[in-house]
């Protein structure tokens, strides 16, 4: 097949590409939920992300936090952003950071207002935002635009048969077009750890990864309380017939087909190296990855899985592969592409790769998935540890 | 082309994966090898179902089972030829 040179995305202030044009209304804590949630009831066009966290972090887990959500704010998928918080200080420290993409961006503080004069003047501004996002439009763009990050759920051993390797099919076509690329989930890497850190381009990037992972493997073994066998491989993962977790990151692990990665990414870390593939420093809870992908800039994700993860995120459309012929006809409602066929030979891996590169642009081009069409937004916070 | 009961990634190998909906015992069934794309038979001990592992060699308690021609595992209980390879006879060496 010949690859398509472009999709239609919205061009940004910045010069980043969006898949998506959300108005997003931005709750900086737990308590400023209600307000946001108000503000995007009140005014049709936009919708509230609501979260659990955002008081009392400190360090590490702070610094995270704010990188999250000013990356999510960022992110080119968002048009524009309201950001309501309870106190003026932290709210403008993230409307200040999303400002300097260019996009229209204002903060509100609920302190000394109340929710109730807060929601109505927040409303007055989402309502401008909105009118002028709507008016935006979709313009042709070259592939280098787009940002795909790949996570993969519920996995089984069709996982590592089929969907896997067909996403690593499409890195292998696409990243030589300049598009940039991401991984994640150091603990699913556990087994095939060595054989990923040779995939590292630079020593450096080798290094790199194997600190990431033996910090990661660290915490781990301190932490836990017998070993991970119940978590890792899942029960879900299990009744697939995946059997240890070496042989879950051997099936990850083909989601990169047979790329190398320049720079390994701190969680919710932006790229700065360029067009390529990277490794993110991330949980493999689906939810937590996804969040911290779409908050590094990432526009559109790819997501195989094999029992059928039902996984969304509030702003990066997410693709669902299977090829798992019963998931593919049981929960056909969330399956964007259905790669089943490789089992039976009636499908390759190099015409898997091309559907899943034409599913991909149509979705970037505006397309909604599954996901989006069901409802799915989630939105989950990494918390490196407890609150003060 | 026969229809594919099993595929194995890699030459290396020692177990399979059954892509039917499941393999019933005493089944003669065609392994497909992916890397090198030549075909292999067996015949099953157990009734496995989709996405489950065969294995395609004996192995005594001790063994390491090799899947995408990498370590994914030890053998923790004899495993015949033709037998159902899963948790109850196999774990991980890293927990």
């Amino acid at each position: 097949m010949e690859i398509p040179k472009s999709f239609l995305g919205y061009k940004r202030e910045n010069g980043r590409v969006g898949t998506r044009n959300h108005v997003v209304i931005l709750p900086v804590d737990d308590i400023s939920n209600a307000c946001a949630e108000a503000v995007a009831n009140n005014i049709k066009g936009t919708f509230a992300i609501p979260h659990a966290y955002g008081r009392l972090q400190f360090g590490a887990d702070l610094e995270l936090f704010f990188d999250t959500m000013i990356g999510t704010g960022k992110n080119p998928n968002v048009a524009a952003c309201v950001v309501i918080g309870i106190e003026p200080k932290w709210t403008k420290r993230i409307v200040d950071a999303i400002a300097t993409t260019g996009k229209p961006v204002e903060g509100f503080s609920i302190e000394g207002a109340g929710d109730i004069k807060t929601i109505m003047t927040a409303s007055k501004k989402a309502q401008e935002f909105s009118q002028w996002a709507s008016e935006k439009q979709r313009e042709e763009c070259p592939l280098s635009d787009l940002w795909i990050s790949v996570k993969c759920g519920e996995s089984d051993t069709t996982s590592g048969m089929a969907a896997n390797p067909a996403v690593g099919n499409l890195m292998d076509k696409l990243e030589p077009l300049g598009v940039h690329l991401c991984f994640g989930e150091t603990s699913e890497l556990t087994g095939a750890e060595k054989v990923c850190a040779t995939r590292g381009s630079t020593p450096e990037a080798q290094k790199k990864f194997m600190k990431t992972w033996s910090d990661y493997n660290d915490f781990i073994l301190k932490e836990a309380t017998n070993d991970l066998s119940e978590s890792q491989p899942t029960a879900g993962n299990i009744a697939g017939g995946l059997t240890t977790i070496e042989e879950k990151a051997f099936g990850n692990f083909q989601k990169i087909g047979s790329r190398k990665f320049i720079d390994v990414l701190t969680p919710a870390e932006e790229p700065k190296k360029g067009p390529g593939l990277y490794f993110m420093d991330t949980s493999s809870a689906a939810g937590e990855c996804l969040t911290l992908q779409a908050a590094a800039g990432f526009n559109i994700h790819l997501f195989p899985t094999g029992q059928g993860n039902i996984i969304g995120n509030a702003i990066e459309p997410v693709v669902k592969l299977t090829g798992n012929p019963s998931t593919a006809v049981n929960m056909k409602e969330h399956i964007d592409l259905d790669v089943s066929k490789i089992l039976k030979r009636e499908m390759n891996m190099d015409q898997a790769g091309d559907e899943l590169i034409k599913t991909t642009i149509r979705a970037a081009s505006g397309r909604l998935t599954c996901a989006e069409v069901l409802g799915h937004k989630e939105f989950i916070m990494t918390k490196l540890f407890r609150s003060a | 082309m026969a229809n594919t009961d099993i595929i194995i990634h890699d030459e290396k190998d020692n177990v399979g994966v059954v892509v039917i909906e499941k393999i019933t015992p005493n089944q003669e069934c065609n392994c497909w090898i992916m890397e090198n794309d030549k075909s292999v038979k067996i015949q099953s001990k157990n009734e496995i179902p989709l996405g489950h592992k065969i294995a395609m060699i004996d192995f005594k308690e001790g063994d390491t089972i090799l899947k995408y021609g990498h370590d994914i595992g030890k053998v923790v209980k004899d495993i015949k030829k033709g037998e159902h390879v899963h948790v109850h006879n196999v774990k991980t060496k890293k927990w």
